[in-house]
């Protein structure tokens, strides 16, 4: 039986999206157990450079389909169901790893029952124990961790980005290949980007991010989350409530309905730490809770917290950091 | 589908644990006494999309659902919004599977129903699997869109424009019909249910059907067919209590930026 590990690395304007370079660090652990060879398979257009780059993460091979067509300004997961498909099928692995963002979930989901077969979405540990592939993911809203096992192989697994560490591209450049594109008839298509992803960090792979609740009581309250996340380079987040009333795009908000994300580093403003927000952060490394209600539940998660007004604590922390970070 | 048929609309439900509730974890099981039970929150937006769609368009709107016994009360609850009729699942061979024996029975009663198109989640919130309903779609060669905020149908009702949003971007797509579209917060705002709709729902028709029913092989159904199982549930691992940094709002952010750089180490 093959028991190689193929990563399905996901690209964003021409460069591997981080969360590849770390189920690099996954298909390590893998390996260890079952043996077998690293390889990636990345599809997109213009993929010349991160082809180059994920030759250089001490994988064995880097297999790219580049076609216009599979641009991500034009997603049809039809076709790229099955332009990802083809290439499992040629590549023969007993592992296909995927980052848990939104596209690897879509498309995994789509080449799975293409291929027919089994796959565990957005798990936080991939091993292999005798002989077989163990998994764990947080189930019910955070509250129980399940511990899956795939009762054959292969098998497909999406891990959640940031929580294992990212592997450095700096080892000897393995070989490329690439693989033909065959179209399909595609029914499902994008036919207009309408908003390019706004922020250079992108919330779910972000490694610090600010979020803010209703606490900050209005969409000008988020203005000194910014500042914050300016000097931190963080990404900039929000609780339903926030969204709910309009302050910032859905697209934004945290939880259980919203985006799972796992930094070194989620300081919540004026959130009060609601099962549903907890659910989509409290993977975090280390959450900082800033809320002016000592016994606000979002303390029982905290590593820090500060009981005080955000809108007093939030620019006392700018400027220390701005201080801080003029002297290093 | 023919043109003159009644233009249908099936919605995926799944029963899950109210996330408000509270989850026992013990002897690698979740103890489900005592749990609330909801229909899933994006099936929720499903749910008022298709009665939107039949609101404007006429037609009817059937709600399917895989799972047991007790997951009667959930498609009533589906019925109270306005739904007008429900197939069950119902057969302890669906059971204990996974996503894709979930998706292959799911596949195989939609081969037998009429459809102009198909709603569900964007995932279920129990597992949040986030797969079946595309599983689906493929199962049926259907197109889909995932993780939709807004949906218009044509004027012939053979197409369809949605607006969806995933990792940042939102895009406008198209897509023939039918076709399988999954529901994202933002779509709409889901109704609650009226007096008359919860008493109406008693009425209303739930057909059951079992794994004959669909002419499938057990063997390929439940946890018989499962490839992927759950071997355990634990609790989360507790986090170590908090510090709660004391003093004026100005020496508690000189504080925290210490103990985030020289203990936490993250800045
Ligand atoms: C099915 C379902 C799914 C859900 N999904 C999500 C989800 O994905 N994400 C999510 O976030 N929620 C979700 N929710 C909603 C969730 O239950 C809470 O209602 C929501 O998280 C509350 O947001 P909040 O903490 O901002 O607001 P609140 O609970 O109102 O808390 C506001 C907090 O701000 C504090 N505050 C006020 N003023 C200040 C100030 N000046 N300085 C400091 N602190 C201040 C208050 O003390 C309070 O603790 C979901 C709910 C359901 C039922
Ligand atoms: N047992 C089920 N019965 C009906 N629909 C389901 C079932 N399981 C999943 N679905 C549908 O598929 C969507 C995604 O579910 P999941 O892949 O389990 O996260 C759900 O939101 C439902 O619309």
């Amino acid at each position: 039986m093959p028991n190689n590990i193929l990563i399905v690395a996901e690209t964003r304007d021409g460069a591997p999206r981080k969360v590849a370079f770390e189920l690099v660090t996954v298909a390590k652990q893998l390996a260890q157990g079952m043996g077998g060879k690293i390889e990636v398979f990345a599809m997109g257009s213009n993929l010349a450079s991160a082809a180059q780059a994920l030759a250089q993460a001490g994988v064995s091979k880097v297999y790219v389909a580049d076609d216009a067509a599979l641009d991500a300004s034009r997603f049809a997961p039809e076709l790229h169901a099955a332009v990802l498909a083809d290439a499992i099928r040629a590549a023969q692995p007993a592992v296909v790893l995927f980052g848990a963002t939104g596209v690897g979930k879509e498309i995994s989901a789509r080449a799975a029952a293409k291929l027919d077969w089994g796959l565990v979405t957005d798990c936080t540990d991939a091993k292999f124990e005798n002989g077989a592939l163990v998994l764990t993911k947080p189930v019910y809203a955070g509250k129980a961790i399940a511990t899956v096992k795939a009762k054959s192989l292969p098998a497909m697994v999406s891990v959640r980005p940031n929580i294992f560490p990212p592997v450095e591209a700096n080892a000897s450049a393995a070989p490329v290949e690439i693989v033909a594109v065959k179209m399909v008839n595609v029914r499902a298509k994008v036919a207009e980007r309408v908003k390019k992803a706004e922020t250079a960090v992108d919330l779910s792979e972000a490694k610090i991010v600010v979020s803010g609740g209703r606490g900050v009581r209005g969409p000008e309250g988020f203005e000194p989350l910014h500042a914050l996340a300016k000097v931190l380079g963080a990404a900039v987040g929000a609780s339903r409530a926030a969204v709910d009333a309009g302050w910032v795009d859905y697209g934004t908000q945290v939880g259980q309905t919203g985006k799972t994300v796992s930094p070194q580093l989620y300081i919540a403003c004026g959130i009060s730490g609601a099962i549903q927000h907890l659910a989509g952060m409290s993977s975090s490394k280390n959450i900082v809770a800033i809320n002016k209600d000592p016994d606000a539940p979002i303390f029982k998660v905290a590593d820090y917290g500060i009981a005080g007004d955000l809108f007093e604590v939030v620019p006392a922390l700018t400027e220390e950091l701005k201080k801080v970070m003029a002297e290093k | 589908m023919n043109a003159e048929s009644t233009f249908s609309v099936v919605v995926l439900i799944k029963r899950v644990p109210d996330t408000e509730t509270r989850i026992q974890v013990k002897d690698g099981k979740v103890n489900t006494e005592g749990i609330s039970w909801v229909i899933s929150p994006y099936d929720e937006y499903a749910v008022e999309e298709a009665l939107r769609l039949q609101e404007k368009y006429g037609g009817k709107v059937t709600l399917l659902c895989l799972g047991s016994e007790d997951a009667k009360e959930t498609i009533r609850k589906g019925l109270a919004l306005g739904a007008d009729d429900a197939v069950h699942l119902n057969d302890p061979a669906f059971e204990g599977g996974d996503a894709a024996t979930t998706a292959r029975a799911l596949a195989a009663a939609l081969k037998k129903m009429e459809y102009a198109l198909v709603l569900a989640g964007k995932q279920a919130v129990d597992e949040d699997n986030a797969q079946v309903a595309i599983r689906v779609a493929e199962l049926l060669d259907l197109p889909h869109v995932n993780a939709i905020i807004k949906l218009d149908l044509a004027d012939d009702k053979k197409s369809a424009r949605c607006v969806r949003e995933v990792d940042g971007e939102r895009d406008m797509m198209e897509t023939s019909l039918p076709a399988i579209f999954t529901a994202q917060q933002g779509l709409n705002e889901p109704r609650y249910p009226s007096l008359k709709g919860i008493m109406g729902a008693k009425k209303k028709p739930i057909a059951d059907w079992k794994a004959a029913d669909l002419g499938l092989d057990p063997a390929h159904l439940g946890a018989a067919g499962a490839q992927i199982q759950v071997e355990r549930y634990d609790p989360p691992a507790p986090r170590p209590p908090g510090k709660i940094i004391p003093g004026d709002p100005a020496t508690a952010a000189k504080e925290l930026v210490r103990l985030l750089r020289e203990e936490a180490k993250v800045i």
